[in-house]
């Protein structure tokens, strides 16, 4: 494998190097309009087809897939 | 990766999964990558361009079961991550195009034709993203202590007391008040603020867009999202961009800030088409 251009930088420069990626910046990227709460992720298949994800199940399960949530600010609910 | 092989013809029990698109002449080194449900990733090569692919069962990946299995959590993640991983392999020694989640075809005759009938809008891309790599920049509100605390003050404001304004159950609305009112302030504040670091972060990107911002029962964040920016950045410019990143994120306001990345440019090939097949996806 060849040696990736950026491989001589700093830790510091390059902190996602160095963490799991979290699956909802990936949903983000991989769906193409960003993954939002108000009704269901619509993924079209094929310029066709649309297949809604229900993220009601998502949502149960994403506390185990995200990393280290910061409870440490969690001080107000900002919402 | 050249001649690796080319699927069966006309199998119609599975399907072909594009993780992303090249140039012919990149040359990758994708024989040890496995992509969707673990068979080895191929290509299929038409019009001057690559595309890279793996074969999916169709009993776990054709329209129907593919419905039912996006509403698995467990199926989604391993499946978005298994395309992620492929797609971040190829962005690590060359330029890809990396194609959205689930495009399915039914044959490699049909991606061949996909890439010949698309090939101006993909090589357009593909020169795009040539030498430049995206980073991700997230931003939360974080709360003012100080404000936090006001509504422990009760003598805040004394401007909206009244002279029989003094029980408790007037004191507990003039303590809700203030704190709704700090809270909106608050938020005005982290949205100003997010406003202000996208815009010194775009200076430094050749392009820049927001995606929507992250539900907190989904990003597991302690406070409200305020910025879910995307930054197409050239590879020379990227220590640029982290200091600016670093300066940001050290500037004493209301906001905290994340950064992301590298991550293939995702973003930024989605010119309103997906550079992806016609029709005949569905088996």
């Amino acid at each position: 494998m060849t040696t990736p251009a950026w491989s001589d930088m700093a830790p510091a420069t390059r902190p996602a190097d160095y963490q799991p990626v979290a699956l909802v910046d990936v949903l983000d990227r991989v769906l193409g309009t960003g993954v939002v709460i108000s009704g269901d992720v619509t993924i079209s298949i094929a310029d066709v087809d649309l297949v809604r994800i229900s993220l009601n199940a998502l949502i149960a399960s994403v506390g185990s897939l995200v990393p280290t949530p910061r409870i440490s600010e969690a001080g107000e609910d900002t919402t | 990766m050249n001649g690796i092989g080319t699927k069966a013809e006309s199998r119609t029990d599975s399907g072909v999964w594009l993780h992303g698109v090249l140039a012919d002449s990149s040359s990758g080194a994708l024989s040890a990558t496995r992509g969707i449900s673990g068979t080895p990733v191929r290509s299929v090569t038409a019009a001057g361009l690559v595309a890279v692919v793996s074969d999916v069962p169709l009993a776990e990946y054709g329209e129907q079961a593919l419905r039912r299995n996006l509403e698995n959590p467990v199926w989604l993640e391993r499946t978005v991550r298994s395309h992620h991983a492929v797609v971040h392999q190829l962005s690590r020694t060359g330029a890809v195009v990396p194609a959205r989640l689930a495009i399915i075809y039914n044959s490699d005759e049909r991606v061949a034709h996909g890439l010949a009938d698309r090939h101006d809008e993909l090589a357009a891309a593909l020169e795009w993203i040539t030498g430049r790599e995206e980073w991700g920049v997230k931003a939360y509100a974080v709360p003012d202590r100080d404000v936090v605390r006001a509504p422990d003050a009760d003598s805040a404001s004394p401007s909206d007391a009244s002279p029989d304004d003094a029980g408790p159950g007037a004191a507990y609305l003039r303590r809700r008040k203030a704190e709704l009112a700090a809270r909106q302030q608050g938020q005005q504040a982290a949205a100003a603020a997010a406003e202000e670091v996208h815009a010194a972060l775009a200076v430094h990107a050749v392009a820049a867009r927001r995606h929507p911002l992250q539900d907190r029962r989904l990003s597991g964040a302690a406070t409200a999202m305020v910025l879910n920016g995307a930054y197409l950045i050239e590879r020379e410019g990227v220590r640029r961009f982290a200091a600016e990143f670093h300066r940001l994120a050290s500037r004493s306001w209301p906001i905290r800030l994340e950064l992301t990345g590298p991550w293939p440019p995702y973003s930024f090939v989605d010119t309103r088409e997906n550079p992806a097949p016609q029709r005949e996806e569905s088996a």
